[in-house]
């Protein structure tokens, strides 16, 4: 502790000591891989086609006023890789001009980028994919991660449900590959926090909701065994939104409807994030998602390094990111920081309804020997992770 | 109210103390209001309305008026402190949080946080005079007696900005802790005060040099460090303590100005932002965000007497004295 502020207390005195230093330009790269979104029950909600781009933007206009006091000038540059492009192709070229990208793709996509030879030395952020594999056995020392794992997500709903002592839970899991992945995650935390999924249930998607969900969904949960609450593995917002009110049993719903657990929510307020929604909304003229707050997590990170450190070299900022003096005021009401064993930035995360916040995780009570925030996702003992260099 | 006010009077008379109608004011943000606690008595003795979100509070320096930032209203009404009526409205720049007023009685200082920008507002003339591009999300407010210096602390860009009141520029930037949330000079003004909410310390710089002197840390025994958060803080006079809000530690920290040694904690109402003393610096109101309450601590016993239950969301606290 002693020696932290040592340090942190010379680098301001170093950084005050020039204050007309030369001028670091601190370029960013914002790439994003189109995919093809599945087709969803209702119309209603259209996707924004810059989800994540906005976020990212807003960072970047957040760290250019405190770059205007620096002398650092930051860039972004924001590119979409459409369906029909060659990703890797497009991945090189913009390797070739920057050495921090910010990165909205498929796992699959984002690992090839990260092992081509151009990115050895770059610092990628992936601010979208939340499988769990890229933060375990198939981590690599170039990709920090902004956007939580399914782990944690799933992590933050149990502790709320069994700090309420819901414990007996049903639930309901779509066909696609990320509703096997949350619904695995959610079986996962079930067992880690003392919860009990009673029975499973898969929908198989092949009506039409909008004409006959009460027909529909009062069969198909008729024969749950009693429970709390009923979860929802549907990460596309297919057929859960239709859930509550038309399950057999009045129960709430949890998981990828009703109270969701993210890395954002735009009924967040607290902790001066009513700032942080404004100004959103005042960029893209619409409410702030777990996208966009991942990706402007990851451009403020940058930003809050290249400030502390006065460098703008990526494997400079990369160590102070994974290092012990960075924290970031991420409006979530306590710092975030990154783990040092698999570049997973560790954050508080809400579980929210479509109208207001339910609770913010951690949850009071789970506790951690070194820091709360690692109750939600893979503890250090765990991780499979062996790319980075753990310290003792 | 007059004739409470005049009993109390009457009685402060007979116990031949000087507390003629001493009270503090409390916005209440999400209420839109002011309680008014009588000191003596340790009441709420009244309720105003007032614009909406009412955040910054603090009276003039000859006491006769209270301005308040109403932020959702962008604006600062101004308020008769014996009629308890608003007067009129000052323009303030949007979403005015927090401001300090100059030396010279007139000059306002603002913070206007969604704006990245701090405004000097004319009190007597009712206009901006001028308009300073800050960092992002300004929000701590401090000018120095010489009325020479005004501080802006910039929450998401950490910095606090040293700005000349002449020239209205910019002449030094000092980085701090993440989120930093309130300034105070001393009353020398020999140093400056900076908290950082997220950062979790005090930072005491000195004001000729503009080097960094100390970062106070606190450290709670069963308290997550996570939950120690300095928001608001007072220094006294004598500049030998400074009390520090701790947010969510539900703490106010008690810490020797001269040696940064902290010499121990008072239990509090949940989030504590800020703070009032009164002026014989005897005694201490937090406003304690969460739980909707101030705490009263009683610095001589050194200890806290009451807790006095006022609107939803206290944030700013003034004090009034007894011979305003």
């Amino acid at each position: 502790m002693r020696y932290h502020q040592t340090l942190l207390t010379s680098l301001v005195a170093s950084v005050m000591a020039s204050p007309v230093a030369a001028s670091i330009d601190v370029p960013i790269a914002y790439l994003e891989r189109a995919v093809e979104r599945p087709p969803v029950l209702t119309n209603l909600d259209p996707i924004p086609d810059d989800l994540g781009r906005m976020g990212a933007q807003l960072g970047l206009a957040d760290n250019a006023t405190t770059g205007g006091f620096m002398g650092h000038n930051y860039t972004l540059s924001a590119q979409v890789v459409g369906l029909d492009e060659d990703w890797l192709e497009a991945a090189r070229a913009v390797l070739a001009e920057y050495r921090i990208l910010v990165v909205h793709a498929p796992a699959e996509d984002l690992l090839a980028l990260a092992d081509l030879p151009e990115a050895e030395d770059a610092l990628i952020f992936n601010a979208s994919a939340e499988a769990e594999a890229l933060r375990e056995e198939a981590c690599r020392a170039n990709l920090l991660h902004t956007m939580p794992s399914f782990a944690m997500r799933a992590d933050a709903l149990m502790q709320f449900l069994v700090s309420k002592r819901w414990t007996d839970l049903v639930m309901i899991t779509g066909q696609r590959p990320a509703d096997q992945d949350f619904a695995a995650a959610l079986r996962n935390s079930a067992t880690k926090f003392g919860a009990r999924i009673r029975a499973e249930r898969a929908w198989d998607n092949s009506s039409d909701m909008r004409r006959n969900i009460g027909q529909e969904f009062p069969l198909f949960t008729q024969d749950f065994p009693s429970h709390h609450v009923m979860l929802v593995a549907d990460e596309a917002g297919d057929f859960g939104p239709y859930l509550e009110f038309n399950a057999w049993e009045p129960r709430p719903v949890a998981g990828s409807a009703g109270a969701r657990p993210d890395a954002w929510s735009d009924r967040v307020e607290a902790y001066g994030a009513a700032q942080l929604q404004l100004r959103f909304k005042r960029l893209a003229d619409r409410p702030m998602g777990a996208l966009d707050y991942a990706a402007w997590a990851a451009v403020r990170s940058v930003g809050e390094a290249v400030t502390r450190i006065n460098a703008a070299d990526a494997g400079a900022i990369r160590d102070y990111i994974l290092g012990d003096d960075f924290e970031l005021a991420a409006f979530k009401g306590a710092a975030v920081t990154f783990r040092d064993w698999n570049g997973q930035m560790r954050q508080p995360m809400p579980v929210a309804t479509r109208t207001s916040l339910v609770a913010m995780t951690p949850m009071p009570g789970f506790l951690h020997q070194v820091s709360t925030l690692d109750t939600l996702g893979r503890d250090r003992p765990e991780t499979a992770c062996t790319a980075f260099d753990q310290k003792d | 109210m007059m004739m409470i006010r005049t009993a109390f009077s009457a009685l402060a008379l007979t116990l031949a103390t000087p507390a003629l109608a001493q009270e503090v004011w409390i916005s209440n943000e999400r209420d839109n209001t002011i309680s008014i606690i009588d000191v003596p008595s340790m009441e709420v003795v009244e309720t105003i309305k007032v614009g909406a979100r009412p955040r910054g509070l603090m009276f003039s320096h000859d006491h006769k008026v209270a301005y308040l930032c109403a932020s959702d209203d962008s604006t600062i009404q101004v308020i008769d402190v014996e009629t308890r009526e608003i007067l009129h409205n000052l323009p303030s720049g949007e979403n005015p949080e927090t401001f300090a007023l100059h030396p010279d009685n007139r000059h306002i200082w603002i913070s206007n946080e969604d704006d990245n920008i701090t405004s000097v507002l004319d009190v007597e003339q009712r206009v901006i005079v001028a308009q300073i591009p800050v960092g992002v999300e300004p929000e701590g407010k401090a000018i120095n007696r010489a009325g020479t210096i005004a501080i802006t602390t910039s929450e998401t860009t950490n910095m606090a900005h040293w700005i000349d009141t002449e020239t209205f520029e910019i002449f030094h930037n000092s980085l701090v802790g993440s989120r930093p949330r309130h300034a105070e000079f001393t009353s020398d003004d020999k140093r400056l005060f900076v908290s950082a909410e997220i950062g979790g310390g005090l930072h005491v710089f000195d004001t000729e040099t503009r080097e960094e002197l100390a970062e106070i840390r606190f450290e709670i025994p069963d308290v997550h460090p996570h939950d120690v958060q300095p928001v608001g803080f007072k220094l006294t006079e004598d500049m030998r303590r400074v009390y520090v809000a701790l947010g969510p530690a539900n703490r106010v920290a008690v810490v020797d100005a001269q040696t940064y040694e902290v010499l121990g904690y008072h239990m509090v109402g949940r989030r504590v932002w800020h703070m009032a003393m009164s002026e014989d610096e005897t005694k201490l109101f937090t406003t304690n965000g969460v739980s909707g309450d101030v705490t009263i601590i009683d610095l001589v016993r050194d200890e806290p007497v009451k807790t006095v239950k006022v609107g939803r969301f206290p944030w700013g606290a003034a004090y009034r004295p007894a011979d305003s």
